[in-house]
């Protein structure tokens, strides 16, 4: 499984883009919506946590479609469905390596973005600890739709019609939290069902999506 | 008789058939009725005028809409357990008119609110999380069009409904925390002894009833439909053939 992992952090920095697209169009995220609500820094404060968890939802979703189209395409994906390992796990580290290639950088980029969105001063800490404990959760869901679509061609559309639904829980409480935060109020409730969320879709949606690919290399 | 025996098309074709007209008929009566006697026969209520009538497409349509995606959860298990082929179709036939039923109780939703609280839409948690349904429908429709391999279909569509449930779950009680509601609470509970006045009850009950009627009835035809569509395309392929 750690070779797996290895082998699919490598292609991903390889092949270039995987790093770089989903960070710049975070970046772009940030920029046009300032430039379309005006400069006012009352009110880019008060959608500032929203904007920032919005953005990580959306450039997550950007190179989810290839999370397993590749394998899929060139055939690698039977052989690690023959492999030793139980396809769930490959799953598993297949949504791993997608955090840590998309995930990471979101959230480490996600504090120089609120620097731009006047996010309150409070709020910083808590939205990197609310990114890092939603967008693996993230990275598990669109595992999910990307298996059930890995079969359809031009699935990209299709991907995000079924993900993006599945991800508002996520949403809802990581920005809550981040809003909570920003004005100075308790964090832990929307937090623990945060993590809670995040700690069931990696429990128990690698099964479903093993599930899906096996019908869809049937 | 049990429902194993109508995995079988021939047998469910006849059956559907002679069952069919009875509920058509049916729920063309009791909607009739129900609409009719709800529509003039029942007073104005105290606070909101006439508006109070749409309850008899309002509530149905929304008891129907939650209904007919728990009906395809259940049609999707029997098929991913017992390889059950007419459930599956069933499903696949339910999926147009939830979201029908959806955009019905979101629309009289609207034209209700517009005068009673001021505005055709708010973020209200019920609102909110009907909208979330209504999403899940077009990727659970969306799915099934994207697919060309009608088991292959069946089978990843039947997992999409199961994980989505518990997602549509999840986001009900999401929005519940996310914000406070201007939605009454439920209009209907068993445990109550009078929920809604009892001028407007009798006719509300005969119109869930017609409403229940009526989605039976069209899962029928379409199903049907869905079980032609497979004939004519093994026909179709036996012809090539030949």
């Amino acid at each position: 499984m750690i070779a797996l992992l290895i082998r699919d952090l490598r292609l991903a920095v390889r092949a270039g883009g995987g790093f770089g697209m989903g960070l710049s169009f975070y970046l772009l995220i940030a920029v046009l919506v300032p430039l379309g609500v005006g400069p006012d820094p009352a009110v880019l404060a008060r959608i500032a946590p929203g904007i920032l968890w919005v953005g990580a939802l959306l450039s997550c979703l950007l190179s989810l479609d290839r999370l397993f189209a590749l394998d899929f395409e060139d055939g690698s994906l039977d052989l690690l469905a023959t492999a030793p390992i139980p396809l769930e796990g490959v799953v598993l580290v297949k949504a791993v390596a997608h955090w840590i290639v998309t995930g990471v950088p979101l959230v480490l980029a996600a504090p120089l973005l609120g620097v731009l969105l006047n996010l309150g001063a409070q709020g910083y800490v808590w939205l990197v600890v609310s990114l890092a404990l939603g967008t693996p959760a993230l990275s598990m869901i669109g595992a999910f739709g990307a298996a059930l679509t890995v079969g359809v061609r031009r699935g990209g559309l299709l991907l995000g019609l079924l993900v993006l639904p599945m991800y508002l829980p996520t949403l809802i409480f990581g920005a809550e939290v981040v809003k909570r935060a920003a004005a100075g109020l308790a964090v832990a409730t929307p937090l623990a069902l945060l993590s809670g969320i995040t700690a069931a879709a990696l429990a128990l949606l690698p099964f479903a999506a093993a599930a899906a690919l096996r019908i869809n290399l049937r | 008789m049990s429902i194993w025996e109508y995995a079988n098309p021939k047998r469910f074709m006849q059956t559907s058939g002679a069952v069919l007209p009875w509920v058509a008929g049916l729920a063309a009566i009791a909607l009739g009725t129900g609409l009719i006697w709800g529509f003039f026969f029942t007073p104005d209520a105290d606070r909101f005028g006439s508006t109070v009538k749409i309850i008899y497409l309002h509530v149905p349509a929304a008891t129907m809409a939650t209904s007919a995606w728990m009906m395809m959860l259940v049609a999707s298990l029997i098929w991913l357990v017992r390889r059950h082929h007419v459930s599956a179709l069933a499903a696949k036939a339910a999926a147009p008119v939830g979201l029908t039923f959806t955009i019905i109780g979101l629309v009289t939703g609207a034209i209700w609110g517009q005068p009673m609280w001021g505005t055709w839409w708010a973020w209200d948690p019920r609102l909110t999380a009907f909208l979330i349904l209504t999403l899940f429908y077009l990727g659970y429709i969306a799915l099934w069009r994207a697919i060309e391999d009608p088991d292959t279909a069946a089978d990843l569509t039947s997992v999409l409904c199961i994980v989505g449930s518990v997602f549509a779950f999840l986001s009900r009680y999401a929005v519940l925390f996310w914000n406070q509601g201007l939605h009454q609470g439920a209009s209907l509970s068993l445990d109550k002894k009078e929920n809604v006045s009892d001028v407007y009850w009798q006719p509300l009950v005969i119109c869930i009833a017609g409403f229940v009627l009526l989605f039976v009835a069209l899962v029928l035809i379409r199903t049907r439909t869905e079980i032609r569509g497979r004939r004519l395309a093994v026909l179709l392929a036996r012809e090539r053939v030949a």
